[in-house]
């Protein structure tokens, strides 16, 4: 008479749900032919008889909670009176590092197992890459190799249910786990708490059609950032106006031609831009300004550097001009070229991106009849510069075709009304008609 | 670096450029992550490159020169005794860790790593704030932590004028007496540079062997050989007192309860070093670092907060630049979501002392801490044709292997070059090799590698070049 003790599990199990009886009493059982199925927290196991022999017994319905230590069948095998085989409790003896070698399942089963040696089961650091990337844990692998090693092969065909033992194996997915609790941590780090704002896992795109994937990188993603910061914390309001800028144009362009090649001599709309701009601060301070929700206090800031948006290949930057209202337009046209250049290369430096307190797009020089700017958080303003087209304009009662600068200026309505905007824009538009008041009044 | 801001963002943030944290930043920039590798010092490197086992090496290997030529005497080659330019030397000590340093720089470079310098503190989970730098504070999703180790200080040498390793590498001069606190592996090293150099040098241990953690028959044929090259060497010995004086210092040195005075020109503190783990805000994190101020990691190099990770010095195990590297690619590999581990069976260590000393993995001594049952096969270099021609007989290779499956379990070696030899004996505990396929597999004749595969026949009993053991 045998009496099966329910053998240790492995990895600090101490038991189970019954799932499934293979025998009922007064059936015949083989050695080593599945006597019970049963469900730890891991992994549902199944565990053969280690005896032949009849079935005198089996402890535990299905659904019952069975103990490791427990007498879970008796199994009449011949060998006479009943015989308490001590429980295969070794394993338990083991600290975490030094994990037995051998499957205690399997060894309580009476199957071929490993003598218990200290220490790692030995595989080449190659099978156990492979083992790990598999979700194997190696001491459950059946060895082939001399010195009961491990070989690339036995894991396969542990993967595969060819060798013995490997359904009972729980397979390792805790590093699994662990990256999608980090990530699921950062995003929840990362999203605000705004009411009914709710931001749902994107579906699988490439359930509808080949997809391609790329990394929020860098420039791209501090752009990201800061466009949402400013979306979502700016009340942005448009203002929009068309300058003309048919003198101004002649003026320049023929400035251009005597002064090409000499420093600032590459003069651009921009430049006027920037100094009508100027002109415009200095008049209307608020758009000069930042607000500090947290303090509730605007601060204005009494120096004026404008901050050009330049498309740098890598994605937006946004160089600085400083000290705008002490440079002449010649100084602004150089400091723009300068900037301009370096964006393109790569080489702006840190320092020429600090401290801006307005912000100039020039999208226009690329097409497009206007645009809704972004606030570049945390100023107030931002100046949107469409393309010049000649366009046909009344003028005295007749219609005459002049050079027009669309113009929008989104600004935080926190800070400034549409009143303020309209004065500052149109104050603007008015310097920018007459290149004579732009060297009279700027 | 965008609107004018100095707050950076990056995927991986990496701090300290060491061999732990250049290797993770390439390993990971490889794998098409973005990596900052914050690094506070001018060269990247490290420890290992600027202050530590490079140039080190370098200066082992020019001093083991002038013994070498010494010893071709006996060949009948007389070279006269060295003269030594101190200047070139140090020069050459240095163009060697330049190369390097910049090596290391290009590599990153051409991998995409950002490389930021300044000092680095955690301010939150996912922000590091920098200090002298030009950037102000890094976000991150996953951090490494690589700050390694530091020099421990001798508390009877506070502010005195003494040497740490770092100064003894600038060769700032050769003392005629020179003290040597602590008889560890750089202690060692860098006595023997200064006795080849003419100091007479005398070593204080605290412990009562020198080279604790190695096999002391291994040990016993490196200490046979320092005795001849310095002045003394005092094993169970303190140094408790230290005083300057007009012409160096004066070292009480304590000796089973005896107390003696000695005069030296220059005392070189070796004692240990500790792990920057105290001053990057770890509170702020709520990691604490254990008694000996390492952090616990998992297999996959996490700390307790997952994402974050820690390798090399600041790490349990040896403070060895090529442990930091390994788990440097393990992190790198584990955050761009493959599965790797720091699943390793042996750590190599090697002592660049005359003749140099390896091991790998299970030591005599351990075996014998956990009753481990073992089979150990000696096979000593004066039976190796090699070791003859080198006129290099001392020393001898080890194999313990387990006396039942013959697994190859740890290897120990002294002599000529055997830190190139430790390699084999590694892959033979990592492969779990038997003494067989040491056996087996054929070894040139005649290089000291044979003497690997003929202590393999010892422990096998099988030995072909010594007598066997009478049963
Ligand atoms: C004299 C000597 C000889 C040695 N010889 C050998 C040898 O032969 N073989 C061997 O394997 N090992 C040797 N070592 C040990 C080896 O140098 C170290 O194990 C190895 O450098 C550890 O690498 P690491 O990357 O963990 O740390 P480190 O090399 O110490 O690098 C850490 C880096 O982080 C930087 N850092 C620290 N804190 C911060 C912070 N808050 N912000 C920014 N940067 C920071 C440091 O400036 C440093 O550059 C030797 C050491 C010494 C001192």
């Amino acid at each position: 008479m045998y009496e099966f003790i329910l053998p240790d599990l492995g990895e600090g199990i101490h038991e189970g749900e019954v799932l499934k009886w293979f025998v009922r009493p007064g059936d015949t059982i083989g050695e080593d032919d599945p006597l019970v199925e049963v469900e730890t927290d891991k992994a549902a196991v199944t565990i053969p008889s280690p005896r032949g022999g009849k079935v005198v017994s089996v402890q535990g319905k299905v659904g019952d909670t069975i103990n490791v230590g427990d007498v879970i069948a008796t199994i009449d095998d011949g060998s006479g009176a009943a015989a308490v085989a001590p429980p295969p409790r070794e394993a338990k003896a083991h600290t975490r590092v030094e994990t037995p070698a051998s499957c205690p399942v399997a060894e309580a089963a009476g199957m071929k197992v490993r003598p218990k040696t200290a220490g790692p089961v030995p595989a080449a650091p190659a099978t156990r890459r492979l083992a790990r990337e598999m979700g194997i844990d190696l001491k459950h692998v059946p060895p082939s190799g001399p010195a009961r090693r491990v070989t690339a092969d036995d894991v396969k065909n542990f993967a595969t249910g060819k060798s013995a033992g490997a359904a009972a194996a729980p397979r390792a997915e805790k590093t699994e786990k662990i990256d999608r609790q980090a990530e699921a941590e950062f995003a929840a780090h990362a999203a605000s708490a705004i009411p009914l704002l709710d931001i749902e896992p994107l579906p699988d795109f490439s359930e509808f059609g080949p997809v391609d994937k790329e990394q929020l990188r860098s420039i791209r993603r501090k752009v990201a950032r800061k466009m949402v910061t400013s979306m979502i914390l700016i009340p942005h309001v448009a203002h929009m106006d068309e300058a003309d800028v048919t003198e101004l144009e002649e003026f320049r362009k023929r400035e251009k031609q005597r002064r090409e090649g000499r420093p600032g001599g590459h003069l651009t709309l921009l430049a006027f831009v920037v100094k009508a701009v100027t002109a415009g601060l200095r008049a209307a301070p608020r758009f000069n300004a930042s607000l500090d929700p947290f303090k509730e206090e605007i601060i204005y800031k009494k120096y004026y550097n404008i901050g050009i948006a330049v498309d740098s290949g890598k994605g937006l930057v946004v160089p600085v001009i400083k000290e705008t209202d002490r440079k002449s337009i010649i100084d602004i046209a150089a400091n723009i070229e300068d900037l301009a250049t370096r964006g393109r290369e790569g080489k702006l430096e840190v320092a020429d991106m600090r401290g801006g307190t307005f912000t100039i797009t020039n999208v226009g020089v690329l097409g497009g009849t206007g645009m809704m700017p972004t606030i570049n958080y945390p100023e107030v303003a931002i100046l949107g510069m469409g393309g010049v087209q000649e366009k046909p304009v009344v003028r005295d009662g007749q219609i005459v075709i002049r050079k027009m600068l669309p113009l929008t200026l989104a600004f935080d309505h926190r800070i400034a009304d549409g009143a303020d905007a309209a004065r500052f824009v149109g104050e603007m538009v008015r310097q920018l008609s007459d290149p004579n008041l732009l060297l009279l009044e700027t | 670096m965008v609107m004018g801001s100095l707050a950076q963002e990056t995927e991986i943030a990496i701090i300290g450029g060491g061999p732990g944290g250049y290797v993770a930043a390439i390993r990971a920039a490889d794998l098409g992550r973005e990596v900052t590798l914050i690094e506070q010092r001018e060269q990247l490197g490290g420890v290992c490159l600027t202050e530590g086992c490079i140039p080190s090496k370098t200066l082992i290997n020019a001093v083991d020169l002038i013994y070498t030529a010494r010893q071709a005497k006996r060949f009948g080659l007389n070279f006269g005794e060295a003269q030594i330019e101190l200047d070139k030397l140090r020069q050459w000590t240095s163009s060697v860790v330049s190369v390097l340093t910049k090596g290391v720089a290009g590599l990153l470079k051409n991998r995409g790593v950002e490389v930021i310098k300044g000092r680095a503190r955690f301010t939150g989970p996912n922000e590091l704030a920098l200090e002298q730098s030009d950037v102000g504070s890094i976000k991150f999703r996953h951090a490494v932590i690589a700050t390694g180790s530091r020099i421990n200080e001798l508390p009877e040498a506070y502010d005195l004028p003494v040497w740490t390793s770092a100064d003894a590498l600038t060769l700032p001069e050769i003392p005629q007496r020179l003290l040597v606190v602590g008889g560890g592996y750089i202690g060692l090293e860098l006595g023997l540079v200064y006795a080849g150099l003419g100091s007479r040098v005398t070593m204080v241990q605290f412990f009562p062997h020198l080279l604790m953690g190695a096999d002391q028959d291994l040990v016993a044929v490196v200490v046979k050989n320092c005795e001849k090259r310095f002045e003394a060497i005092k094993v169970e010995s303190k140094v408790t007192g230290l005083e300057k004086s007009s012409s160096g210092f004066v070292a009480q040195i304590e000796h089973l309860g005896e107390t003696t005075r000695h005069e030296f020109d220059r005392v070189l503190v070796a004692v240990g070093r500790k792990p920057n783990t105290d001053t990057i805000g770890l509170d702020i994190l709520g990691l604490s670092p254990d008694n000996h101020g390492k952090l616990e990691v998992t297999e996959e190099g996490r700390t307790s907060i997952p994402h974050i990770y820690a390798i090399g010095d600041i790490t349990p195990g040896p403070m060895l630049a090529h442990k930091a590297s390994r788990e440097a690619k393990v992190v790198a590999e584990v955050i761009a979501e493959q599965k790797s581990g720091f699943d390793n069976r042996a750590i190599p260590a090697v002592v660049f002392t005359d003749p140099e000393l390896a091991w790998a993995g299970l030591t005599e001594v351990e075996a014998e801490k956990t009753g481990r049952k073992v089979q150990i096969g000696r096979f000593p270099l004066t039976a190796l044709g090699r070791a003859r021609t080198m006129g290099r007989t001392d020393g001898m290779v080890k194999i313990i292997s387990d006396p039942e499956t013959k697994l190859v379990l740890g290897v120990g070696m002294v002599g000529p070059h055997v830190s190139e030899l430790i390699a084999e004996g590694t892959l033979a505990i990592e492969m779990g090799a038997t003494l067989e396929d040491l056996m087996v597999t054929i070894h040139p004749h005649p290089t000291l590698s044979e003497a690997i595969m003929e202590a393999a026949e010892v422990a096998a009993g099988q030995p072909v070049h010594i007598n066997p053991a009478r049963k």
